[in-house]
């Protein structure tokens, strides 16, 4: 029902780790490091916590949150979407919110990726017999597979992408969280061995650790922790049907998951014009090619415009529509089940007027969102400073 | 009347020179190649291919046996026949049968397909002859041995040619072999095994059939007969009475190499696709004793043609580029895997959705007509529950729609290609692409599928469909 949840729900504490290679953390010190960030953030003790939701991928159940920071006797919800696992946990926290049952909640997001000692991500059977018919299947290939079709229909090519990657590394220099601060040149990025056809080692995010909070209350109760909260307009997810290479007549121009979600949050939160609305976006830039699909998915330009929007600089720190301000997941990193607080934790710096040399001047309304899965899930949020 | 009433035949399509071979360790080229399997292959896969070459859509139904011959299967113990059977939708009441352990396993398969025909057990008898021996690096033998299958509808309605004879003898020999667990063949010395073992022996079951039969050499068309070597087979030809440049079929030795068990079986078809109504072929297969058959062929294999046949095979070809490569393909150089999580693997889910996952049946609804895979309960577009009816895919051609080169996603032979196929009927599949050249692939390429195995995990091998540029 629209307007069910509109502007009723507010963050007013957020807290985020490092994230990197944090070979000395364990998941439960970055649970705790998270945690402790945001509850005093908010200014609140973990026994004021009546529920919490935990988005992690790779890690289990409940205890995962509970264990670290002795949270006993309280309602905690495991969720996992795959990349949108961040936002959907706080989709859920938010109807918690809405409907009057809680008053303040937790919802932390955390993925230790680096105790595997594997490169890249662990193995799992999406479904039944998966280790046969997506036997080959990788996530920077899954990924990739728009490139052939896209480059073809609309001319855009890997220089559009590798400026994509230029753009992200540069933000990530002002984001000092990320897990990289460095800049890359366009050669760089077009001379990288190629990781999966077009894409090259710095068209991927890299392999992260990390964790991040949020500390969330009903509208009415925001101003008893801050006055500089910001509101939930809208956030919504969308799961599309069926593994994307084996769908029927899928033409590999779009994520659909993406469109799904976006509509629908821009339903819900008033907006017609997206790229004029929106003062920042952190999409999820898993690879290059995602957010350059991103762009057009998001309605931020016309199907099949993204280059000529990308050869503009539209997106970058200084255009029109910044995208991925905090470095992205090419610098920031993808900790699978904590990327999507940290980009709403993106999203609560710069509406505060706390992001440093990378702050988006005047920004009000932010949008963050992810898409994951081979991929099949999305999930859209707008978030905004006018209370 | 008995016989053969199809043919196919498989070779990998990739070629090793020996000059390659020669490059690493030295000696003397024998100035061809050999044909190697690729990293996915294998006797069974092999088996499959050589299969479809020769049966045609509506074959599979009637085909009431399954033989299976080759020294080289994976499986020292669970049949082979019974995966290949499921593979081909051959009904389940089909008789399955492994020939294995010696060079005329595949002789020893057709023979008994004949008598099953002949004591009417069976109307058509699918004989599949498989192999692949390895050679120890350097040795003798690596130059000569090769890859490849060969398959055979034997019956008795609509017979090309006829087996009007056979003749067998056994004999106790250690010429060529392996013991349990050995990677690589062993053999005797070569001068006591040619003369004592393959030219006594082939001698005598030349002399009985021929003279069993009434026949001398100029009687005969065609003579099929192992070859050892190149120069020892057109020796012992000669030795028999017949003219190696006409009667002689060619034995493939610097083309494809000694094919085991199949060699036989390959230069058979080779002899029915140059071969016209009223020939003879006689073949003579060696191993552990020699059986002989004796074939008439009629005007029906003027009507008969296999998808490729040998001569298909023999053109489509790509060199390998390296000795390395050959080495590593077959585990005889080992070397470390990528960094990534080991394959999940369930074999009572395999089981479960077998027909989808070997015999590669999709679903087709009925109510919307969408093709789609695996079999979908319910349908991707219209939602309609449990009405469908399954569709078999694995002789469907297909375009490629999408890909990605993966150097991420384990191989032995990177990039791994990924594609995403529309397939003839519009039903969308997912696999690898093998048998190819990374630099080719784009999307609209035609091509077309092919059994093979993926990976060995849980102590068993997986196998399953991956893609090919068509041949």
């Amino acid at each position: 029902m629209n307007g069910a949840i509109t502007d009723k729900v507010a963050i007013v504490g957020m807290g985020c780790t490092k994230f990197g290679e944090n070979w000395s953390k364990s998941s439960e010190d970055l649970v705790i490091d998270a945690a402790y960030e945001a509850f005093e953030d908010a200014g609140v003790s973990p026994d004021q916590i009546q529920a919490a939701w935990l988005s992690t991928v790779y890690g289990l159940s409940a205890w995962t949150l509970a264990n670290p920071l002795k949270l006993s006797g309280i309602p905690i919800t495991r969720v996992e979407n795959q990349c949108a696992s961040g936002m959907d946990a706080l989709r859920n926290a938010v109807f918690a919110i809405a409907c009057g049952m809680y008053d303040i909640v937790l919802v932390l997001g955390v993925e230790k990726l680096k105790d595997t000692g594997l490169a890249g991500l662990p193995q799992s059977e999406m479904f039944p017999n998966f280790h046969m018919i997506g036997a080959g299947f990788s996530a920077p290939g899954g990924f990739s597979l728009p490139a052939a079709r896209y480059f073809a229909k609309y001319g855009a090519t890997k220089e559009h992408l590798a400026k994509i990657a230029v753009k992200n590394h540069h933000n990530g220099t002002f984001s000092p969280k990320a897990h990289f601060q460095r800049e890359v040149t366009m050669e760089q990025v077009l001379n990288a061995p190629i990781i999966s056809w077009p894409l090259g080692l710095f068209d991927c995010c890299p392999t992260t650790d990390g964790a991040a909070a949020a500390i969330v209350t009903r509208r009415e109760l925001a101003r008893n922790f801050r006055s500089d909260y910001i509101l939930i307009r809208a956030i919504t997810l969308a799961v599309d049907a069926g593994f994307t290479p084996l769908r029927p007549a899928f033409d590999y121009l779009h994520w659909p998951a993406t469109q799904t979600a976006a509509k629908e949050t821009y339903k819900q939160a008033g907006i017609s014009n997206p790229f004029k609305e929106i003062d920042l976006a952190e999409v999820h830039d898993c690879f290059t090619i995602t957010e350059l699909l991103n762009y057009e998915d998001l309605g931020f330009c016309p199907k099949g415009e993204a280059k000529d929007y990308i050869d503009s600089n539209t997106f970058t720190l200084e255009g029109e529509l910044p995208v991925c301000p905090s470095g992205g997941l090419k610098s920031f990193g993808h900790p699978v089940g904590a990327t999507g607080l940290r980009m709403v934790y993106e999203c609560y710096l710069q509406l505060r007027g706390l992001a440093g040399n990378r702050q988006v001047k005047g920004a009000e309304v932010a949008l963050a969102h992810n898409i994951g899965g081979p991929p099949q899930i999305s999930s859209v949020c707008i978030v905004h400073n006018r209370i | 009347m008995i016989g053969i009433k199809a043919y196919g035949a498989y070779i990998p399509i990739y070629r090793l020179s020996h000059g390659d071979i020669v490059a690493v360790w030295g000696g003397a080229s024998r100035e061809g190649e050999k044909a190697i399997a690729n990293h996915d292959e294998d006797s069974i896969t092999m088996a499959v291919a050589a299969c479809q070459d020769c049966l045609s859509l509506s074959d599979a139904n009637n085909i009431d046996a399954l033989y299976l011959a080759s020294t080289t299967l994976s499986y020292k113990d669970k049949q082979s026949a019974a995966f290949i059977a499921e593979i081909l939708d051959i009904p389940d009441q089909a008789v399955t049968i492994d020939f294995s352990n010696s060079l005329r396993a595949s002789t020893s398969a057709i023979t008994n397909a004949l008598a099953a025909t002949k004591s009417e057990l069976a109307n058509n008898v699918l004989v599949a002859c498989s192999d692949g021996k390895l050679a120890a690096p350097k040795s003798d033998y690596e130059q000569l041995m090769g890859a490849g299958a060969a398959a055979f509808i034997i019956g008795n309605s609509d017979v090309l040619a006829e087996i009007i004879a056979t003749e067998t003898h056994h004999d106790e020999f250690l010429d060529m072999w392996r013991q349990s667990g050995d990677q690589f063949i062993k053999s005797g010395e070569d001068r006591f095994i040619v003369s004592e073992g393959y030219v006594r022996n082939a001698k005598e079951a030349a002399r009985r059939t021929m003279d069993s039969l009434g026949l001398s050499a100029k009687d005969i068309n065609k003579l099929v007969l192992y070859a050892p070597d190149r120069r020892t087979h057109i020796g012992l030809a000669r030795q028999l009475g017949f003219n190696p440049e006409t009667q002689l079929q060619d034995a493939l030795i610097n083309k494809v190499g000694n094919v085991g068990s199949a060699s036989v079986p390959l230069m058979l078809v080779g002899a029915l696709e140059s071969s016209k109504p009223e020939d003879t072929i006689m073949v003579i297969s060696y191993g552990d004793g020699c059986d002989t058959l004796v074939l008439k062929v009629n005007k029906n294999i003027e009507q008969f043609k296999p998808r490729r046949g040998l001569r298909g095979h023999l053109i489509s070809k790509m060199q390998l580029r390296s000795y390395l490569n050959y080495l590593t393909f077959h585990n005889i150089l080992p070397v470390e895997p990528m960094r990534r999580s080991p394959p999940i693997s369930s074999i009572p889910a395999k089981w479960r959705a077998k027909k989808s996952l070997l015999s590669l049946h999709g679903s087709k609804c009925r109510n919307c007509n969408t093709v789609q895979f695996p079999v979908q309960r319910v349908c991707h577009i219209c939602h309609s529950k449990d009405d469908f009816e399954e569709v078999p895919l694995s002789n469907l051609k297909g375009k490629i729609f999408t890909f990605t080169k993966d150097n991420m996603a384990p191989s032995a032979e990177l990039p791994t290609i990924m594609t995403v196929l529309e397939l003839e009927n519009g039903c969308r599949f997912f696999c690898q692409m093998t048998d190819r050249d990374p630099l080719a692939v784009q999307t609209g390429m035609d091509v077309e599928l092919t059994f093979r195995r993926v990976y060995d995990y849980g102590g068993y091998t997986n196998y399953y469909w991956k893609c090919r540029p068509i041949r």
